[in-house]
């Protein structure tokens, strides 16, 4: 379905999106971007799932299974930590205000 | 069920919603007020992605069943672990959480080349690459967890170290271009392979500092990117790949700035060994380090018109941040103006400081980076120093023979006073002495930072 010359297109121009969108972060969101782009790659958990569907002899399960384990702490792991130190700046931000 | 050809347009039709998602996700935590629907929106698109993959993806009932007792097991534990951590236990957290997606991006390339069926040369070369750097960046966080999480206390190094991570690194090239070429490939090969490719990133990541994690953490996640990308080659997978290259730049961009902040090149901190030359460098620093009470440090802040706060490594130690804006909030009352300047590598990632800062709720006009500050400590009264080192060394500025020599640090050292909270006499992480805490106006206060700090509470309080 993507080949070739298409796959490298698909990289080029997301690697100029990843650039772009994190060029604009101020300083003190770094430690929550990080932790956020630490969630998205979390993504790898899809190919994880496909991998282990197709085992078809004990090693591949065995192997299969370690990385949807794997990929999954990686997604929710990843996405509880962001939300939680994201939360904190939104109450400070409000305590600014109020 | 749906014909094939639906049950593909349906699938890539979710990963592109999906990776539409991450891209606005990662955008709205560009800005404090968006960040946290940001990371939602992310969450929307893994889920969605996730759920599809599960009802298509054709597995037998015994596949299918693995698939959800690891997610049960992985998607438990991490968010146990997540929920409970402290926030001062953050940079290790995300270490840990990054090393396991580097583990599963190589745990689908050993499926891929155990299983020995693919034949097209780019799968099988994208699959090596991406299980190569999976792996190394796997072995890697687990260890740069385990310096944080002080499980791992010593810095192992040796003469030849660099030779001996070039041999790793070519048996790895070797191995790689056998199971490519298929001059020779089967388990064993394959095996090796990637037990290379784990001893790689241990011995990479050991002789590596304290003081350079943040750089390294941020470098294993951008790798981890780079791996997803390249598993998403080999599965045919859009979402992995642009998931993964957005977040292999975003990553590599990251990396690079925080590397600039210490004015340190990413092959230093990483070849260099930071902190053997240290021995030699600090001659120069002379003198004795005068102790103050509390209580007079109290009574001179108490008395101060403007205040500066340098927050380090020893806050998120001591999880002293909630005493700490206590006692700005104190001094505020009583007329003083207080802000806090933060370096852009204080503790052990970047916006560290931030956010235990933010989660202490300390507002964020009181705080700024080192650019808006700099000249801002001549006129302070006091600058007080908490826990932190390096960053406030002006050895970085005047002493070339310092291995900081050419970092950017706060110029703490121009206050008209300086209070240092420090555990004890000894040298910080990096091991390089600090002339800052031997200067004339300087006086050193011992201590555990919250409890140091609860003292100076007590001390304003009394003061009036």
């Amino acid at each position: 379905m993507i080949d070739g010359v298409i796959a490298l297109y698909i990289f080029m121009l997301a690697a100029f999106t990843g650039y772009e969108v994190i060029s604009r972060v101020p300083v003190i969101l770094h430690t929550p971007l990080m932790s956020g782009s630490n969630f998205v790659h979390g993504i790898v958990l899809v190919g994880a799932m496909v991998a282990l569907a197709a085992a078809d002899t004990t090693l591949l399960r065995a192997i299969g299974f370690v990385g949807v384990v794997l990929a999954a702490g990686n997604a929710v792991g990843g996405y509880v930590v962001t939300e939680r130190m994201l939360k904190m700046f939104v109450t400070a931000a409000r305590k600014k205000g109020a | 069920m749906p014909s094939p050809s639906t049950i593909q347009t349906l699938t890539q039709l979710s990963y592109l919603i999906a990776a539409a998602l991450f891209i606005l996700g990662l955008k709205r935590m560009s800005s404090p007020v968006t960040a946290v629907s940001g990371v939602r929106w992310a969450g929307v698109g893994m889920v969605l992605a996730t759920v599809v993959t599960i009802g298509f993806m054709g597995a037998s009932p015994l596949n299918l069943g693995l698939v959800l007792a690891a997610i049960a097991i992985g998607g438990i534990v991490a968010w146990v672990s997540g929920k409970r951590v402290a926030m001062t236990d953050m940079p290790q957290m995300i270490a840990l959480y990054n090393g396991m997606g580097g583990g599963a991006a190589a745990a689908i390339a050993a499926v891929e080349l155990y299983t020995g069926t693919e034949t097209n040369v780019v799968h099988l070369t994208m699959a090596t690459i991406g299980g190569f750097i999976g792996a190394v960046s796997f072995s890697g966080s687990l260890i740069a967890f385990g310096k944080l999480q002080g499980l791992i206390t010593k810095s192992v190094r040796f003469g030849g170290q660099k030779f001996v991570n070039l041999a790793i690194l070519l048996i790895c090239a070797a191995l790689g271009f056998m199971m490519v070429s298929g001059t020779q490939s089967g388990a064993p090969i394959v095996s090796a392979f990637f037990g290379f490719a784990l001893l790689l990133g241990i011995a990479m990541t050991l002789p590596i500092g304290g003081a350079d994690m943040p750089v390294v953490i941020s470098l294993y996640n951008a790798l981890t990117g780079l791996a997803v990308a390249f598993e998403g080659f080999v599965l045919d997978n859009a979402a992995m790949i642009i998931a993964g290259t957005v977040v292999g730049s975003a990553g590599t961009l990251l990396t690079q700035l925080m590397a600039k902040a210490m004015n340190r090149s990413l092959s230093n901190v990483l070849f260099a060994n930071f902190g053997e030359t240290s021995s030699a460098g600090t001659a120069g620093v002379t003198g004795t380090q005068k102790a103050i009470e509390a209580s007079d440090a109290g009574v001179m802040m108490a008395y101060s018109q403007k205040i500066i706060i340098v927050p380090g490594y020893g806050l998120a130690v001591a999880q002293a941040q909630h005493k700490v804006w206590e006692m700005a909030q104190l001094l505020i009352d009583h007329g003083v103006n207080v802000r806090f300047a933060i370096h852009p590598v204080a503790g052990r990632m970047p916006g560290h400081m931030n956010v235990l800062l933010a989660e202490a709720g300390v507002p964020y006009d009181l705080i700024s980076d080192l650019d808006e500050i700099n000249a801002e400590f001549d006129t302070a009264d006091v600058a007080l120093i908490i826990g932190a080192n390096d960053v406030v060394n002006p050895d970085a500025r005047s002493n070339k023979g310092s291995p900081i020599y050419g970092m950017p640090i706060l110029n703490a050292d121009k206050a008209k006073n300086v209070i240092v909270i420090k555990r004890g006499q000894g040298t910080g992480f990096s091991g390089i002495d600090n002339a800052l805490f031997v200067l004339d106006q300087t006086r050193m206060l011992y201590g555990d930072a919250q409890a140091a700090v609860g003292q100076l509470i007590q001390a304003i309080k009394a003061a009036g």
